[in-house]
């Protein structure tokens, strides 16, 4: 199984990647461990940042600084500079390819504020962005024959004697065998890790960092690892998401006594350590969006209304919804230049598995969507270059093989898995702490070395989702020590990594 | 309460202590908890991924918008192989998208998409590909070589748009094993899980196919030769 660009992940910055790639004449295979279309892309809701200035007046040097202050000194200029330059291009190619955007009464794509933006900037398809983008990448990438693989499990990459990145080591979901892709150049588009925090993160159950851990295990240095954005306005019960939109429109977030306390527009950093203070106050906190009018939220906020009846038994029209900061976007990621190389030859990354140095301490609303276009782009233009140059697939050297048995073991890995996201939602989370962390970091210690007493109980070799879980707990428990060390490491505030002295 | 989830050698109950929660929070809770072969699929729990529909009492539903009753009897999708207890292979259903031709073929640089333009195919462009208007389908399950439901709503989403200059390939494509084969039974409608109406697509598309000089060969047989003036 040979081809010139393999991509692993189906999201959107897979398909943008797997169709530049195609479209720059390099043969392209996608594996993905769900199916294209189920990816997290899908969740994203707000909109995709471009300074179109088709609702008021914008420019792109306003949205570079936006987006500068809001990575608090530790994004790289230049990387911004390109993406924000690059965003109406984006926003062009995604409407030639079919997005459904929402319109304004002049035909133009509607745009609207997000928090931290000087302007409406970001451009929205009613409050499906993410659903729609995808699902029309998906579409473009049918269009032109690309080869997509269905329920393979990223295990490892293959690398050839001097390091080089030549294919992936997969399992395949519905047999539990072990396949071996080669390709010149592999491309990551694995999605992010915020389901270290288990229930508490607005992401799919499939957020488990796979795609990081292989590119460590390759020697890929990662980056700013302690970058995890918490959501402001998750539900309460759920941590299901209330689009940032729900405040862009003019919500109110207000505690018990309907007071408000804060300023809704600020960036989700500082939104989410407001609402958390108020909480630890003993506060309970909503977002209120009655006075908007029900004819209004049926318009541009259908499918939080959808959802806060579902999860949470309220009707936002009638009464105020429970929400909580929860986590929601990771910053960190594996390290690549401008042109997603990594620091492993023949692998390239993009998405919110890699990090392009954009959102730096604390991302926009509106600006991961962009992220995949222009840097899944980039990624599949140079992971197309790269493959052209090289002679022929590399040999990959000898690669161990050895998946966990049935046993019956002695500790659940589903409790650890509950235990671990507790402790780095109340420890290494929204406000952490020197000590906490020491202690975060010892029982990280304490589970791996309990690993080999957990394991699997399904014996079937058949769709064991068991085996996958746990393949996906230890991935996120190697994440969890990079992401503690590197909190550890960081001694000052910087945007979401809020670090105070014990009192 | 008491459920039943549908096995490989048939149903198997379950107690749970399931007070206002969705479905797929019990099995979540069944398989960390009770059973850890139990097999299912899930994604973003916030009905947007599609990944998670099954049949609930013979209904089409999606676990995580679904609220688990007493007594509920849970099943895969019909119409598709079962992998697995509730995981079904979507593999042939995803491959109607590409056999209908459902994608933006010729852009055309010129259109500019109103505020009606938008509601046109607002809704079509909603789908999530769970695969429920397939399972609930009864020419899919005679004739695996439907185009189906959600692909044909997506060849309307796509011919409906203003910015597609080549809908004549798409109208082409549907005519076999597409438009005409549909009994307008209305079953993809009921289980839609995001209210889009296939059944109602495919009748947009009988109306522009006829349009394009095709009719109806399930008429024409019956009436040896239709209207004539074709």
């Amino acid at each position: 199984m040979i081809c010139d660009v393999l991509v692993i992940g189906a999201g959107g910055a897979g398909l943008m990647a797997a169709i530049t790639a195609k479209e720059s004449g390099a043969d392209v295979r996608v594996l993905t461990k769900e199916y294209p279309t189920r990816s997290q892309t899908c969740m994203a809701q707000g909109g995709i940042n471009a300074a179109l200035g088709n609702v008021s007046e914008d420019s792109i040097d306003a949205y570079i600084a936006n987006t500068l202050k809001s990575a608090h000194g530790l994004a790289d200029e230049e990387a911004i500079t390109f993406m924000c330059s690059e965003a109406p291009a984006a926003i062009e190619y995604l409407d030639s390819i079919g997005v459904c955007f929402s319109r304004t009464k002049e035909g133009k794509i509607a745009q609207r504020t997000l928090g931290g933006a000087s302007a409406p900037r970001a451009c929205y398809a009613q409050d499906y962005t993410g659903l729609k983008i995808l699902h029309t990448l998906y579409d473009k990438a049918l269009s032109l024959g690309i080869e997509i693989q269905n329920d393979k499990f990223l295990l490892d990459l293959l690398q050839d004697e001097e390091g080089v990145v030549c294919g992936a080591k997969v399992l395949n979901i519905r047999n539990s065998q072990i396949e071996h892709y080669f390709a010149k150049a592999v491309v990551l588009a694995t999605g992010g890790y915020s389901r270290i925090y288990g229930k508490k993160s607005t992401n799919s159950t499939a957020s488990s960092g796979d795609g990081i851990v292989a590119a460590k295990h390759a020697g890929a240095k990662l980056l700013d690892m302690e970058f995890i954005q918490f959501h402001p306005t998750g539900l309460k019960n759920s941590s299901i998401l209330i689009s940032e939109s729900a405040r862009g429109e003019g919500g109110y977030v207000i505690n018990s006594k309907g007071e408000r306390f804060t300023n809704e527009l600020a960036p989700r950093d500082e939104l989410s350590r407001a609402i958390f203070a108020e909480i630890e106050k003993g506060e309970d906190v909503f977002i209120d969006i009655r006075h908007l009018g029900e004819e209004f939220i049926d318009e541009a906020l259908p499918q939080e209304r959808k959802l806060a009846k579902l999860y949470e038994n309220v009707d936002p029209v009638l009464e105020p919804m429970p929400i909580s900061p929860v986590a929601h976007y990771t910053m960190g990621g594996i390290e690549v230049d401008n042109k997603s190389q990594t620091s492993v030859d023949g692998l390239f990354a993009c998405g919110e598995c890699a990090n392009h140095r954009v959102h730096g301490a604390n991302r926009l609303g509106g600006n991961s969507l962009l992220e995949i276009i222009v840097f899944g782009r980039e990624a599949g233009k140079s992971a197309a270059a790269f493959a052209q140059g090289c002679e022929g697939v590399k040999k990959p050297k000898n690669t161990q093989e050895n998946l966990p048995k049935p046993t019956t073991p002695q500790i659940d890995f589903y409790e650890k898995k509950e235990y671990l996201a507790e402790l780095f939602y109340t420890k290494v989370g929204i406000v952490r702490k020197k000590p906490q962390l020491l202690f975060v970091q010892q029982e990280i210690q304490t589970l791996k070395e309990q690993l080999p007493l957990m394991g699997i109980t399904d014996d079937s070799a058949v769709y064991n989702t068991n085996l996958t879980e746990f393949l996906e707990f230890q991935n996120m428990l190697e994440i969890c020590e990079v992401v503690v060390a590197s909190a550890l490491a960081r001694e000052q505030s910087c945007g979401a990594h809020y670090i105070v002295e014990e009192e | 309460m008491k459920i039943s989830i549908k096995r490989k050698n048939g149903f198997v109950d379950f107690e749970v202590d399931a007070q206002e929660v969705t479905l797929l929070e019990v099995l979540n809770k069944i398989k960390a908890t009770i059973d850890n072969s139990l097999t299912y699929s899930s994604g973003c729990r916030s009905s947007v991924c599609g990944s998670c529909a099954v049949r609930v009492n013979e209904t089409e539903v999606l676990a995580c918008a679904y609220k688990v009753q007493e007594g509920d009897k849970i099943e895969p999708l019909n119409n598709v192989k079962v992998i697995r207890d509730l995981v079904v292979n979507m593999d042939r259903a995803y491959e109607t998208n590409k056999k209908a031709k459902g994608w933006l073929a010729e852009f055309n640089p010129s259109a500019v998409i109103s505020l009606e333009d938008e509601k046109i195919n607002e809704l079509q462009s909603d789908c999530i590909l769970c695969g429920s208007c397939y399972s609930a389908c009864p020419v899919y399950a005679v004739n695996g070589e439907f185009l189906g439901p959600f692909a044909l709503t997506r060849v309307w989403k796509y011919v409906s748009d203003k910015r597609e200059q080549n809908t004549q390939e798409k109208i082409d494509t549907i005519q076999t094993n597409g438009v005409w084969d549909c009994t307008l039974c209305n079953n993809c409608t009921v289980v839609c899980p995001q209210g889009i109406s296939s059944k109602a697509d495919i009748e947009k598309l009988r109306m522009r196919s006829t349009m394009a000089g095709y009719s109806d060969p399930n008429f024409a047989n019956s009436f040896d030769g239709g209207f004539g003036f074709f």
